[in-house]
């Protein structure tokens, strides 16, 4: 008799521990999911930013007209882009970077600087570059500490998940031109 | 923005972390922003204005020394009504492994949160007990900070990803205008030593073994060593006949060691390791002495190869007195590296280090978003299944 109680109250302290522990889990990946969605807004917020101010410099007249048009293209493609899956949007954002840096060393640098309204323009597209990289990697931190605990087998096994789906780093080339790199 | 800044350390305590988090908090609201600071206070009677009492710090003994902290309900109260009635747009935590306000703010508050690792500690003691809950805490923060190389891999080793680097930064124009110390000779030369006197790495030992043939070629020299230690047990260190030459100062504050720089022609770092950045040879260069410093590869990068000062072999007294003699002898060369340090020592000006800083808040938020008080875990968060509703409804 004594025996059965001592089982039944182990028992019972077992599955409290254990609810316990998944219900911790679950909000922590909560957290981690509402990091990355968090995470994946700034990131547009600074991508957006970013190709606002690669329209601007096209337009600016600074530039010759054959960069314009490929600084202007591209980031026209990376604001379309929008409404394509994460890949193609990735992928437009690189064909952004790519033609920034094309268009972007220590020459055509040294004369957007000596034109009016060079320097801000420079120092605008630095910022929003530099924040495009830490968004980016502030985002996979978080994607990949996500994946961690999601792969665990509590985790699997209760489905704390849910029906979210399984958490993408964002892949692109967002070197920053390296004409803006020098002072 | 509105930026929340949150001390762990008491505010009344002089030490790296505070001090961090003071030039930061300047730096910010030279910048435009609107700057609050959370910090354990003893003294609530003069502080400066941005900075908001978090209740009267315990000593605890931390990561190996004691430190002054808070914690507990009343903390913890204080902690949510900060969060709540700041209003911020980013609320930046500092050290958030020390068990204090760090901590707190941010088990208190969801929404951009960014945090700086500073300082190295041992895995063991620091999560075993609270990891999990630790963990929990950590994993909110979006962007993450680290001041050193130290300071990220302990970062990595601890809750994993990766952090941004961002150095301390100096402020250089407080070095300009301080005065000389009354008790260093102008018209003799002179040069200074810093650092804790008994610890290997500080390198004064590099340096008692330098000093005869320094003596030899100048003999008038005044070398003035500042740092803790025991004064008795470096007299017997000292080589024969140099014991009028040097004068010991102690221990001293933050602002006579900054003066003290000013006043020498040489500032001597013999380090012999364990020099992650070197930000003394930045205050150094900023208080413009000039620097004869050991070949660290942190010193070689502060100092631009040589450029901004002279570097000798590392560990090598004779590479140490020569590079010394040639400084002492040559005005002209002493001014050359001052002028050339003048330029480097902007680099490292919290004047553009917080552009850095300001650059991962902006890469954190999204638009129109404010941090706002967690409730889950809470009673009341129990009760109201979206956590943050209670706390959004007082906002605009």
């Amino acid at each position: 008799m004594n025996g059965w109680i001592v089982l039944a109250a182990v028992t019972l302290v077992v599955v409290l521990l254990a609810g316990f522990y998944l219900s911790m889990t679950a909000g922590r990946l909560d957290h981690l999911h509402r990091r990355i969605d968090m995470s994946r807004l700034a990131l547009e917020a600074q991508l957006l930013r970013r190709s606002s101010v690669a329209i601007e410099l096209a337009s600016s007249g600074v530039l010759d007209p054959a960069t314009s048009i490929v600084v202007a293209e591209a980031a026209h493609e990376a604001r379309t882009a929008t409404d394509g899956s994460d890949v193609d949007r990735a992928l437009a954002e690189s064909d952004l970077t790519a033609a920034l840096v094309a268009a972007m060393d220590a020459d055509d640098v040294a004369e957007v600087a000596a034109s009016a309204g060079g320097p801000q323009m420079l120092a605008e597209l630095d910022a929003s570059c530099r924040r495009v990289q830490l968004s980016r990697r502030f985002l996979n931190d978080a994607v990949r500490a996500c994946r961690q605990l999601r792969r665990q087998r509590a985790v699997r096994l209760f489905r704390l998940a849910g029906h979210t789906p399984w958490p993408d780093t964002w892949e692109m080339d967002d070197t920053v031109p390296a004409g803006l790199l020098e002072p | 923005m509105k930026v929340g800044l949150v001390c762990p350390y008491a505010w009344d305590v002089p030490g790296g972390v505070r001090s961090h988090v003071a030039d930061l908090a300047v730096a910010l609201g030279d910048h435009g922003h609107e700057v609050s600071v959370l910090a354990p206070v003893d003294e609530p009677a003069d502080l400066p204005a941005y900075v908001v009492d978090g209740g009267r710090p315990i000593s605890v003994r931390y990561n190996g020394s004691v430190a002054r902290l808070s914690i507990g309900v009343r903390a913890t109260r204080r902690v949510r009504n900060w969060v709540r009635e700041g209003d911020f747009d980013i609320v930046h935590v500092h050290e958030p492994m020390a068990p204090s306000l760090s901590m707190l703010a941010l088990w208190a508050s969801r929404g951009p949160l960014v945090a700086t690792w500073h300082s190295s500690h041992d895995r063991s003691r620091v999560l075993a007990a609270g990891y999990y809950l630790a963990q929990t805490v950590m994993e909110k923060v979006r962007g993450r900070i680290a001041v050193s190389e130290d300071a990220r891999r302990t970062l990595v080793a601890h809750v994993g990803g990766d952090a941004v680097l961002i150095p301390n930064g100096v402020r250089v124009a407080a070095f300009a205008g301080l005065d000389r110390l009354p008790d260093v000779d102008p018209d003799r030369p002179s040069a200074l030593f810093l650092g804790r006197m008994d610890e290997s790495r500080k390198g004064l030992a590099v340096l008692w073994e330098a000093l005869p043939a320094v003596l030899e070629a100048v003999p008038d020299l005044q070398l003035l060593v500042a740092g803790p230690g025991d004064v008795e047990e470096q007299l017997e260190d000292i080589p024969a006949g140099a014991e009028a030459n040097v004068r010991f100062l102690g221990f001293i504050s933050d602002e006579d060691k900054a003066r003290a720089l000013r006043s020498v022609d040489v500032y001597v770092a013999p380090h012999t390791g364990g020099e992650s950045f070197g930000i003394v040879l930045v205050e150094a260069m900023a208080a413009q002495a000039s620097v004869l410093a050991s070949d660290l590869p942190a010193f070689r990068r502060v100092l631009a190869d040589g450029e901004c000062g002279r570097l000798f072999a590392n560990q090598d007294p004779v590479a140490l007195s020569q590079g010394l003699i040639e400084l002492l002898a040559d005005p002209s060369l002493r001014a050359r590296y001052v002028a050339a340090a003048d330029r480097r020592v902007r680099d490292f000006d919290w004047d553009r280090v917080v552009d850095d800083v300001i650059a991962v808040y902006d890469s954190v938020r999204t638009p129109g978003e404010k941090v706002t008080e967690d409730l889950r875990g809470q009673l009341v968060g129990r009760l109201n299944p979206r956590g943050d509703a209670a706390a959004r409804s007082d906002g605009p």
